[in-house]
């Protein structure tokens, strides 16, 4: 397909920009009391962008081989851009209230998930490069946009500082495979990891772009940046923030590891491997001593991530649709959980402290309840989703035969299983800490949609396993 | 004397960046100092991309080094915008002033 444009393969990514700088002029124009009117048309770009997405025709590449869709691409931006939209959901009420409703804010949502969606589609290193800065430079700005707070523009400023670092490393990795391999091209570097011994330029590349990607997904050692930045940014960008970017991220880095690096999988699995330990550890330990719900969510996030890396450690078909299972799952029962914080607040104020939700279960039986299922599928209690997306992982591992991995996953499920479990005993069993201010309906919609997921998936879940195997297979047989 | 081979801009590109990477760890005096040290290590990554594509005969590394610079612009652009914003609600942009949240 060489030197073919075929520009009709980026067709979602091209609606989604062109109405997104639409939008922007309409913000400016729009009269002040109209502008939530931007954020109900974001809603509707999303809605139609993932419409097109589903409609493409794949497997097809365009640009000269830059750009490529295939099921695998289509999973994951359909999983990013569903997650995009719930993430605008739960900022509509918020904003309203904390008085942040700019026009920008569902616009940089916007530019963001074209990031994201253009680099799960990258073929080449030039255009994944391009891709991620376009997701962080609007991650950056969404981080700091509550700009009159401190915390929210200390948490911008970090999420900046640590953001361009990893990026410098990643492109220096990038720099290096492009030397060493004489191309940027995914099936070009193919080729020439696969020719023979690895040249050691090629090596220290491989290892720079995993770091830097992993900075991304906030996998330990480089989740220095979580905690902070998920505690000071809004509720809702959280929100945004542990959804859509790290699946975007850990997609990206199955199809460069599993691509262009394919040949050299006995290297990258050891790094997998020290990640994954190291990220389930950290995740189910750091989080026993947080009081702060959202310090606590980034801790369980950056475990979660753990998690997925083991799929990906054990590689093949299986370990890489047990990856795509647990992300796709982990977004939903998340994005969820962020739609019970957003809605802790108290005569305006919002409430982040975990003693806040102390007797929830008599002010809000409700919102309690649906909380308490979202924690069992956290914990990974059968037959809640979170089970078999655990459960999928740990299989693969012990197929690959990674019993360490396997081993250490089951010992971190249980130790944060008592975090999410004392979150439960504290709405059902504590002293009311007082009620909660009502229910904004989109808030109740999103944790309504986490909750009968998680209860319904076991009842039906072939779909979803179908889709996922299939963008798995054509990850590995392009 | 010899003569100025790949060699030589891939080790000069490596000190850049190395000392882009320690500025940014071992400066406890200013954000803006930081936002330098980040450039630095782009640079660094665009003098490797230019060395590659002498050395090989190839536009792509010329190309990317203009994607890169680009991009760079624009990062530098946004990392002041949120330095400024930091500053208003702070009054200081030393880096050990970041420090209200720690973990």
């Amino acid at each position: 397909m060489e030197g073919i444009l075929n520009w009709h393969a980026a067709l979602p990514e091209l609606v989604l920009a062109l109405a997104a700088m639409a939008l922007l002029m309409l913000g400016v124009l729009l009269h002040r009391s109209a502008r939530e009117m931007v954020s109900l048309l974001a809603l509707a770009t999303l809605a139609l962008t993932a419409a097109l997405v589903l409609g493409s025709d794949r497997p097809l590449s365009a640009f000269g081989d830059l750009f490529l869709v295939d099921d695998f691409a289509v999973f994951v931006k359909t999983a990013v851009l569903g997650a995009a939209a719930l993430a605008l959901v739960l900022s509509l009420e918020w904003n309203r209230r904390e008085r942040l409703d700019r026009f920008e804010y569902p616009i940089l949502v916007l530019f963001a998930s074209l990031g994201m969606i253009m680099m799960v589609s990258a073929n080449d290193l030039m255009s994944l490069y391009l891709g991620l800065e376009l997701s962080s430079l609007a991650l950056y700005v969404l981080a700091a946009i509550q700009r009159d707070d401190l915390r929210a523009s200390e948490a911008g400023l970090k999420y900046f500082v640590l953001g361009a670092l990893a990026s410098a490393i990643t492109l220096y990795g990038m720099s290096l495979t492009y030397g060493f391999a004489g191309t940027t091209r995914y099936d070009g570097i193919a080729a020439a990891v696969a020719a023979g011994p690895m040249a050691t330029g090629l090596i220290v590349g491989l290892c720079f772009v995993t770091a830097g990607l992993a900075f991304k997904i906030s996998a330990v050692p480089f989740h220095m940046w979580t905690p902070d930045v998920y505690e000071g940014a809004p509720t809702p960008v959280t929100a945004f923030f542990s959804v859509a970017p790290k699946f975007a991220a850990i997609a990206v880095l199955m199809r460069v590891l599993a691509g262009p690096f394919g040949a050299a999988v006995a290297q990258w699995t050891q790094i997998l491997v020290l990640l994954a330990i190291a990220s389930m550890l950290v995740g189910a330990f750091a989080a026993l001593r947080q009081a702060n719900i959202k310090r606590l969510m980034a801790y369980s996030s950056i475990g979660h991530v753990g998690y997925a890396l083991i799929g990906f450690a054990a590689g093949g078909e299986e370990g890489l649709r047990a990856v795509l299972l647990y992300m796709t799952i982990y977004v939903v029962m998340n994005i969820s959980v962020f739609g019970c914080i957003v809605a802790m607040h108290r005569q305006g104020v919002a409430c982040e402290r975990i003693d806040d939700l102390a007797g929830l279960s008599d002010s809000a039986p409700g919102l309690a309840f649906a909380l308490a299922i979202l924690m069992f599928s956290m914990a990974g209690i059968p037959p809640l989703a979170g089970f078999f997306a655990k459960l999928w992982v740990f299989l693969a591992a012990i197929e690959a035969g990674l019993w360490p991995l396997a081993f250490v996953g089951v010992l971190a499920s249980v130790v944060s299983a008592f975090y999410y479990l004392r979150i439960v005993k504290l709405m059902y069993f504590d002293t009311p800490a007082g009620a909660f201010a009502p229910l904004h309906s989109g808030v109740a919609v999103v944790v309504a949609f986490g909750g009968v997921f998680s209860v319904g998936f076991v009842l039906l879940p072939s779909p979803l396993l179908m889709v996922a195997g299939s963008a798995a297979r054509s990850l590995l047989a392009p | 004397m010899p003569a100025v081979g790949l060699g030589h801009y891939l080790a000069v590109a490596a000190i850049l960046f190395t000392l882009g990477t320690v500025g940014i760890f071992l400066n406890r005096k200013n954000v803006i100092v930081i936002l330098m040290s980040v450039e630095l290590m782009l640079l660094a990554v665009n003098l490797n991309l230019i060395a590659f594509a002498a050395h090989l005969g190839d536009l792509t590394g010329q190309i990317f080094t203009m994607f890169v610079l680009t991009v760079a612009a624009a990062e530098a652009a946004i990392g002041l915008a949120i330095i400024v914003v930091y500053f208003r609600n702070r009054r200081s942009i030393e880096v050990d002033d970041v420090r209200m949240m720690r973990g």
